[in-house]
């Protein structure tokens, strides 16, 4: 049915910038202390306290905003978005309303499974705003008290909105892991969903074409609390289906109804219409007369740009252009963060073959990574060692899975190739005693010879096990190609 | 423009105040004479006027990140009405 | 004439010669506060031991050759607007009757450093909004010169408490004439410094675009000692000017040359009563007679300086005072009278098949919301709240909130052309002397109307002195207000000084009951 409309997603990401302590107060940041321990009049909203913003959370804000290509505003102010909640103390929220410090950028997605095509998502802000404190509610609503804990009030989130440009769960997915990506490599995030410093709160509605071709959109919904990026994808799909039956139901337009909310039931694996209080959304926001504004130079914003580094689409580029290796293969890698890149730049240039040094990166440096749960700088085995190993193997030296017990070796011991290879008593079998070994062969196995003679060239393979029996240094390639040519002579 | 009791009602909502009856009738009325007092500034021709949100010129005023004790949870939570040592509390909070 | 004759800058060097003690001074002004604030209410809260202890360790180290602050010794009152740190900071409100700060406002903090001896604590209108101090909801404050009268406000009770000499001196804040209004309409000398000179990290917010701490003394001298202690950059308070202080102190004695002074028309237009005029425009030939030029000028949207700051001041105050919600400190409501409320209520509706009434019936939280802070402020405060609410909500914004601060720029403009003529702009402080207590409780907007001559300085953010410059035929007092252009408080201590040289309206005293 899927054909019958067309999905279309915004998503509203805030994430939590990496600061010290908190945007308006010397309090920390730390997540998982004791409830309301990471107070101070400031943050609780004490009468007379007043808020002076630390630069590290704007710097961090400007550094995203520009790797998201936004705009940066020359002049921006923070605003009182005021609504009452007993997680706000202050009765209002210091964000950013008409002015915000960056806008109109966007983040380019591709789907290395080709399930669409690559596109760029337009980003229409990104501002700075101060996060509220938990609410905790009992289980039965109404029994006991709900239970209010400051700590995180105050903590600098980042508010990223996209345009609506999404058109199904799956570039949505690939939006969002894009731009998790990105937030780790610029350092400005971790980006940890169970603790709350990345959360999601996504757009949806349909386009669907009327009887007599008339472009039709469905009222958009607001879907909250998903606590995954798989969570998103589930309830992105789910609202889809279901706004399309409430659309054969009861052919409701865009603003027909007011816009609603609802929450996302993991468990259930549904979305539930959540109250919305009349007048909740008057706001009344106005400029914050206790925050002065803030300008921003072009000279600023230049030394910020410099300062970004390489980032992922850069990188994967770079990765397939000077390394010849795939799309897919380039993502894999990128995605594992800078450090396994350099690892696996290094070790390509050293063994100047990008592809093998990406075969071996992925299958068996990172199933070490991830079977020891280590990173990659503690990883025993350096790039130049491993290209040195590979180099062995390109040189015929040594075949791959020789090679790969001695890698195992190596992981271990932390000793060196030749050293390790002379211990599992690796050593080169030369010419003339492999030309023996192979004539020994034919003489032994008359029938295999006549078959091969007879075409059968499969057959030679029994003779390779043989070899490797007689002598487990000799490579099996190198044995195959003189058993055909002295079959051939003969 | 004069101001009607349900606009007021609807903002006595906005400022979560309680007004009796015969507050919401006098606020009504004194409302509505201060408003139509300030809307004499309409006839101010502001058309090239920046707005002036701050009585003095100051841009670009931020601190240090840098990390400071929190105050005891004891003194924090001393003048909350209703806590627990560890919360504060407030009756359930229904839905959202 | 004894101790409490004398002013706080002659006390200061009489400590400092060792001919008094703190203790004998802070003694001396408890008892006068003993003998006669009963009659006044000036004060909330005053504590001797602490005062008098205090006194006790600044005398030692006195005695030690240690080295003391700026006011050692000296008692002063404040405002019971600014925290200070385990003591109670009550705004005058029912919502704060109880509320003890953790910590010390900047001015408080300063005080001590300067080895104040802080005495006690003055009544004011709830959170400083009003300009009689009618509004606390704690205590009555009387004007000194006549108990029947209003001390003005809101930092009535700093005004009473210094004209009665029961401090030499007292910290006011100002946000729409609330020190220089009651200085005036009780004959001492008041200053509100240019936005941002004085911290405001720890005073409790009414309008923060405007609000300024300031002191409140006998002489210029004096507030000038004063302001030195308080005034100065605080990284705590992201609108304070970071630039030097001078040591008004110093030059506080310093004539002017060749000062030109500023008629304001707009001043002197219909409505200001004939005693206040004479008074002011005789204190005017004084300063002629010291050699000033006088200059008319125009401020030519003055006339719209009450209409732009009851839009600007009540939507600031809306949103500062919506963290008053019994949830996190301050009053709350009984929760279980509030549910029964509720479940009443629901009766009725439920009874009436009311399902619209249903739907806008408050959930628990509202209600607790809406009755603490009903229960909590008083009505002043609950109009303020109401119309700065309105004037910020979608649909007014532009029309109210966003014209105004366009209006408040041209205010200031025209302050700032002036200024290019003229040094110091003269004029009234108020338009009468102190009104009868009462008289204007039941009309608001006539009370906003007094406000008219102070209001303009709050909305430019420039500075403002009051000093006393007569007394009506009915032994009122009557004052004189100097402006002057940003961080030029120097200028208006010195030209203040000079008319206090000249003449002794700041040495008039009321006959105490
Ligand atoms: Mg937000
Ligand atoms: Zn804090």
């Amino acid at each position: 049915m899927s054909d019958d409309y067309e999905i279309v997603i915004g998503l509203e990401v805030h994430v939590q910038l990496l600061t010290e302590s908190k945007l308006f107060c010397g309090c920390s940041t730390r997540f998982g202390a004791e409830p309301n321990t990471q107070t101070c009049p400031t943050c609780t909203g004490m009468p007379g306290t007043l808020p002076v913003m630390t630069r590290r959370a704007f710097e961090l804000g400007l550094r995203t905003a520009l790797a998201i290509d936004c705009q940066i505003s020359p002049f921006t102010k923070w605003d009182r978005k005021q609504y009452y909640y007993p997680d706000l103390p202050k009765g209002y929220q210091i964000s950013q309303f008409d002015l915000p410090f960056s806008h109109d950028g966007g983040l380019d997605i591709r789907d290395p499974k080709g399930r669409f095509a690559p596109k760029r998502i337009g980003i229409i802000r990104a501002h700075l705003e101060e996060d509220a404190g938990k609410s905790m509610h009992d289980e039965q609503a109404g029994e006991a008290d709900s239970r209010i804990d400051l700590n995180r009030t105050g903590t600098p989130l980042l508010e990223i909105v996209s345009q609506p440009d999404m058109r199904s769960p799956a570039e949505a997915r690939a939006y969002l892991d894009e731009l998790k990506l990105l937030l780790v490599y610029l350092g400005v995030s971790d980006c940890n969903m169970q603790e709350g410093s990345l959360r999601v709160d996504a757009n949806i509605n349909l386009h669907l074409t009327g009887e007599n071709g008339e472009k039709i959109a469905t009222p958009i919904v607001e879907i909250k609390n998903m606590n995954s990026f798989r969570a998103v994808e589930r309830a992105l799909e789910y609202e889809a289906i279901r706004q399309y039956q409430v659309w054969q139901e009861t052919g409701q337009r865009l603003g027909d109804v007011p816009k609603q909310t609802r929450g996302w039931d993991d468990a259930a694996n549904l979305t539930r219409g959540q109250r919305h209080k009349e007048e909740s959304s008057d706001y009344r926001y106005f400029p914050d007369p206790d925050l002065v504004p803030v300008r921003v130079s072009p000279e600023q914003i230049e030394i910020v740009r410099r300062a970004l580094g390489e980032l992922p689409a850069a990188l994967r580029a770079r990765l397939i252009g000077a390394y010849g290796i795939t799309e897919y293969d380039a993502d894999v890698i990128v995605n594992q963060g800078r450090d396994v890149v350099s690892y696996y730049v290094e070790l390509a240039e050293a063994c100047s073959d990008g592809k093998m040094a990406s075969n071996w990166v992925q299958q068996d440096v990172l199933r070490t990574l991830k079977e020891q749960t280590i990173t990659i700088d503690a990883y025993p085995v350096r790039p130049a060692q491993l290209a040195e190993l590979l180099g062995k193997i390109r040189g015929g030296e040594i075949d791959t899975t020789r090679a790969r017990e001695v890698l195992a070796q190596m992981l271990t011991s932390g000793k060196g190739v030749a050293e390790t290879m002379s211990a599992l008593g690796i050593v080169r079998v030369d010419e003339s005693e492999l030309i023996e070994l192979c004539q020994q062969l034919l003489a032994s196995n008359p029938k295999v010879v006549a078959e091969v003679k007879a075409g059968k060239v499969q057959a030679a393979g029994a003779l390779i096990g043989q070899a490797k029996k007689l002598n487990p240094n000799a490579n099996p390639a190198r044995v195959r190609e003189i058993c055909m040519e002295l079959i051939a002579k003969s | 423009m004069s101001l009607s009791r349900e606009q007021v009602e609807k903002v006595s909502l906005l400022a979560r105040l309680q007004l009796s009856e015969s507050e919401l009738i006098a606020m009504t009325a004194q409302l509505d004479a201060i408003v139509g007092y300030v809307e004499q500034l309409a006839e101010v021709d502001t058309e090239q006027v920046e707005p002036m949100a701050h009585a003095i010129e100051l841009s670009n005023v931020f601190r240090e990140d840098r990390a400071r004790p929190s105050v005891d949870r004891g003194e924090i939570l001393a003048n909350a009405p209703h806590a627990d040592g560890q919360f504060y509390l407030v009756p359930a909070v229904l839905g959202d | 004439m004894s101790l409490t004759d004398l002013s706080a800058s002659q006390i200061l060097a009489e400590l400092n010669a060792r001919r008094f003690t703190a203790v004998e001074v802070t003694q001396a002004y408890v008892e006068r506060i003993e003998r006669h604030d009963p009659a006044i209410g000036a004060l909330l809260r005053y504590d001797a031991e602490t005062a008098l202890a205090t006194a006790r360790g600044i005398d030692d180290r006195r005695q030690a050759g240690q080295p003391v602050g700026l006011l050692a010794g000296l008692p002063v009152s404040v405002k019971d607007l600014l925290c200070s740190q385990g003591d109670l900071a009550t705004c005058g409100s029912r919502m704060l009757e109880h509320f003890r700060a953790p910590y010390d406002s900047t001015v408080v903090a300063r005080l001590k450093r300067a080895d104040a001896v802080l005495l006690g604590r003055t009544n004011l209108d709830e959170f400083a909004m009003g300009g009689s101090t009618e509004n606390s909801a704690l205590q009555k404050t009387r004007n000194p010169w006549d108990v029947t009268r209003a001390p003005g406000g809101s930092s009535g009770g700093s005004a009473a408490c210094v004209a009665a000499r029961l401090t030499p001196l007292s910290i006011g804040t100002d946000t729409g004439g609330s020190i220089r209004q009651p200085a005036g309409l009780c004959g001492i000398t008041g200053m509100k410094p240019t936005y941002g000179r004085v911290s405001r990290y720890g005073l409790v917010a009414f309008a923060s675009s405007l609000d300024q701490a300031g002191p409140m003394a006998t002489s210029a001298a004096d507030a000038a000692l004063l302001l030195e202690a308080i005034a100065g950059h605080d990284p705590c308070d992201s609108t304070s000017i970071d630039a030097p202080v001078p040591s008004y102190s110093q030059t506080v004695t310093q004539p002017l040359a060749g000062l030109t002074l500023g008629l304001a028309r707009e001043h002197f237009g219909p409505g200001l009563d004939s005693e206040v005029e004479r008074a002011v425009r005789e204190a005017i030939a004084v300063y002629e007679s010291l050699g000033a030029k006088v200059k008319e000028i125009s401020l030519p949207h003055s006339k719209y300086s009450v209409a732009t700051y009851y839009i600007i001041a009540p939507s600031e105050a809306s949103s500062n005072l919506a963290r008053y919600d019994g949830v996190h400190y301050g009053h709350r409501t009984d929760e279980r009278a509030m549910l029964a409320e509720l479940a009443a209520e629901r009766q009725k509706l439920e009874a009436a098949r009311d399902t619209a009434g249903l739907n806008r019936l408050d959930s628990p939280l509202v209600r607790l919301y809406r009755r603490s802070r009903a229960e909590g402020f008083g009505a002043e405060v609950k109009r303020r709240i109401m119309l700065g609410a309105y004037a910020l909500s979608s649909g007014y914004y532009d029309a109210y909130y966003l014209k105004a601060l366009k209006v408040r720029r041209l205010i200031r403009q025209d302050f700032d052309s002036a200024f290019q003529s003229v040094d110091l702009i003269a004029g009234p402080v108020t338009a009468a002397p102190a009104f009868k207590l009462g008289e204007n409780v039941n009309d608001p907007l006539a009370m906003y109307l007094l406000d008219l001559y102070t209001v303009g300085a709050n909305l430019a953010g420039i500075p403002g002195i009051s000093i006393p410059c007569g007394l009506s035929a009915a032994g009122l007092p009557i004052g004189l207000q100097l402006q002057a252009p940003p961080l030029e408080e120097d200028r208006l201590l010195r030209a203040a000084h000079m008319f206090q040289q000249a003449t002794d309206w700041h040495m008039r005293r009321p006959n105490l009951p």
